[in-house]
């Protein structure tokens, strides 16, 4: 899809469809854009890693790595092309859906590849990924146990955990009456009306009102279905917006004062203004997690192997964190932070939260046409 | 030789016709045969659709929440349509009945606005319409000028202008919506209408006017069945694109008035239902087919009238 971010001047209304690809490309869902090079490094500044692989290690040939936007390390890749001699095309998408459509007819030539964990059971589900060979990945020792066994892919046969974090909601600190730390202001309370930012996603706003009545985010019952769909269809008219993921920039801009939002978003609002904060509610909220994994059909499958265990590595997992500003799951990395990102609850949310909290789970697809369904009820409405 | 009589000359006739003809082929015909066949199909897996010639997925269109957002569609696009030819019939005429030196200045006037990208033009009008928006901080500063100036009358108590401003709601409303659509669709209305002016034969104006008909009279009763069918041509031309906006509502409506497109965007993608988002596109392709053929229907009466 992204082959079309073709400069195209609009020609005709019509034309706009080509371009709303081109702008979902650019502006939506979950936009990776590290703010400035922050120095979280512990110590000194962070400067370019020197990474030694051993010589025996080092091949020839080239990698196709499909990722996020700005969504790795300024000199990643190139210090792993130094390291390893492995020529890396760099290729980047916007969100899941482009990943999966892309994937979805056959793999285009990509060896590495970034999806969500719901991405990666619905990958599994229809067979589109390769199994990970462990023993060519070492460094997996570094990766914090914790992640090491997830029920979207029992054992990690066929994905590692890259980066991690949560959904909760950012607000305006001035505007809002303490911490609005439950979803009832966004879903239930007129309190903030007119000044409310769900995200567009009918799965993620179901998933949170769903939390919001005290009930599992995988529970998708028919009648928990129904009961989130009426309580959104009755906020309905409080909200400002169902923002395709720019929720931060409305907070920013002062059109709402709180904001359904990744948290990496919030962070990204939050060093621009002051007066913004973010939290996750008391109810609990969504845990996601970014993964590797080599797609069906990869090519490069041995280099790939040794370009994930070059972005698990300790010093080149501190790197990338310090530039993407998102929780790592690398726990040799971490050691090499500052505190100013691991005591910074935006990132590493507390052990109550995580506790609360929830990982998504794919539901299937005849739940996921209910949920669409009862989305589209909630867009007449 | 001539090219005019294809009949004789088939071979240069063909020569010239096959690339369009293989174009069309490859990238219309293909692609759209490839939707129908989906829009009567079935999701077997996340990746594979079976054609099973299921009438499913048009039933499913018949669903109160799916007319619910056509009619939705079909009346901001109606309402934007007729807005569109109000504003354009009178800059058309202008600019039909300007200076030579000056026409190609006003036209390019029209044109403008496409050099730059549509998306960038939506921004800009996000950043004009919104809360803190151009139009609203301007409102805001005559508010607080004409309250600052109350007071020193000597009116304070009466708060006559309320007690703080009240932004305008622009975004997330349909007249937003249709303010987005209007502003794009705007010079396709004029267009169409100003070269049916431009190649108007001005001597029945004059007739008319000599004849004793009033201003007002000449431009109902000549001018304007004289130039119905630019009139029509630009109805048409803004109402389909119109009907099928998926980025206005999506970055004006901010999720909360959503168009058909929005619905179709939405299952190939999120929905990950090509079927179903195959046959709804398909419906509105029926839809434009169905206002095409009206205006044939009308084209023909005219040239038997005449």
């Amino acid at each position: 899809m992204r082959d079309v971010i073709c400069p195209v001047t609009a020609v005709d209304p019509a034309g706009s469809q080509l371009l709303t690809i081109w702008e979902k490309s650019i502006m939506n869902r979950r936009p990776r854009t590290p703010i400035t090079r922050r120095g979280f490094l512990a110590g000194s500044a962070a400067v370019g890693i020197s990474i030694t692989l051993p010589k025996a290690f080092a091949a020839d040939g080239k990698v196709n790595f499909y990722n996020w936007d700005t969504y790795i390390g300024e000199t990643t890749i190139t210090d792993f092309e130094k390291a390893s001699g492995i020529k890396v095309q760099y290729d980047l998408f916007a969100d899941n859906d482009e990943l999966f459509a892309k994937l979805k007819g056959g793999n285009p030539g990509y060896d590495l590849i970034v999806p969500t964990n719901d991405f990666v059971e619905r990958m599994l589900d229809a067979d589109m990924l390769l199994p990970l060979d462990h023993s060519k990945i070492p460094n997996i020792a570094n990766i914090d146990p914790l992640f090491m066994d997830r029920n979207f892919d029992p054992g990690r046969a066929y994905s590692l955990p890259y980066m991690w974090g949560t959904i909760g909601i950012g607000y305006r600190k001035s505007a809002v009456d303490g911490v609005p730390d439950s979803w009832s202001h966004l879903y239930t309370s007129d309190q903030y009306a007119g000044k409310i930012a769900l995200m567009s996603d009918a799965t993620t706003v179901m998933q949170m009102a769903l939390k919001s009545m005290g009930k599992s985010l995988n529970d998708w019952s028919d009648e928990n279905i129904a009961a989130a769909e009426a309580m959104i269809l009755a906020q309905k008219p409080n909200v400002a917006a169902f923002a395709g993921d720019n929720g931060q920039d409305l907070l920013l801009a002062g059109e709402v004062d709180l904001a359904m939002e990744w948290n990496g978003d919030i962070l990204q609002a939050m060093d621009e203004d002051d007066d913004i904060g973010y939290v996750v509610p008391k109810e609990g909220g969504l845990l996601w997690e970014d993964t590797l994994c080599i797609p069906k059909g990869a090519e490069n499958i041995e280099n790939a192997h040794t370009l994930i265990n070059f972005l698990l590595d300790a010093e080149v997992g501190a790197g990338i964190a310090d530039y993407v500003y998102y929780a790592t799951p690398n726990t040799a990395a971490k050691a090499l932070m500052s505190d100013d990102y691991l005591e910074n609850p935006a990132i590493f949310p507390s052990a109550e939260t995580t506790e609360s909290s929830e990982i998504s789970v794919f539901p299937g697809a005849e739940t996921v046409r209910k949920i669409e369904d009862a989305w589209t009820r909630i867009k007449a409405g | 030789m001539s090219l005019e009589d294809y009949k004789q000359q088939p071979k240069v006739f063909a020569a010239f016709a096959l690339p369009t003809l293989i174009w069309l082929l490859l990238f219309f015909v293909a692609p759209l045969g490839i939707i129908w066949l989906y829009s009567f199909g079935e999701n077997v897996s996340l990746v594979d659709i079976e054609t099973t010639w299921t009438f499913d997925n048009y039933a499913r269109i018949f669903q109160p929440e799916i007319l619910e957002l056509l009619w939705r569609s079909v009346w901001i696009a109606g309402i934007a349509t007729v807005i569109c030819l109000i504003i354009a019939y009178p800059v058309a005429l202008l600019i039909a009945t300007a200076s030579p030196n000056a026409k190609p200045w006003l036209l390019l006037l029209i044109m403008l606005p496409f050099w730059t990208n549509l998306l960038i033009r939506t921004y800009a009008l996000l950043n004009i319409l919104g809360t803190r928006g151009r139009i609203n901080e301007t409102l805001r500063w005559l508010w607080e000028s004409a309250n600052a100036l109350l007071n020193r009358m000597g009116l304070e108590h009466l708060a006559l202008l309320g007690d703080s401003f009240t932004p305008l709601k622009m975004l997330g409303t349909p007249s937003g919506v249709i303010f987005g659509i209007v502003y794009v669709s705007l010079p396709f209305a004029i267009l169409p209408i100003y070269s049916s002016l431009e190649r108007l034969d001005r001597s029945y104006l004059e007739a008319s006017l000599d004849l004793g008909a009033g201003q007002w009279k000449t431009f109902w009763n000549v001018l304007l069945p004289l130039s119905a069918a630019g009139v029509v041509t630009a109805a048409i031309i803004t109402f389909i694109p119109a009907l099928g906006q998926f980025l206005t509502p999506d970055l004006l409506g901010r999720g909360q008035v959503d168009m058909i497109a929005n619905v179709i965007e939405r299952q190939f993608k999120r929905a990950n239902d090509w079927p179903f988002g195959s046959a709804l596109s398909l419906f509105l392709l029926y839809i434009t087919f169905v206002l095409l053929a009206v205006r044939s229907f009308y084209d023909a009466r005219r040239g038997s009238r005449s």
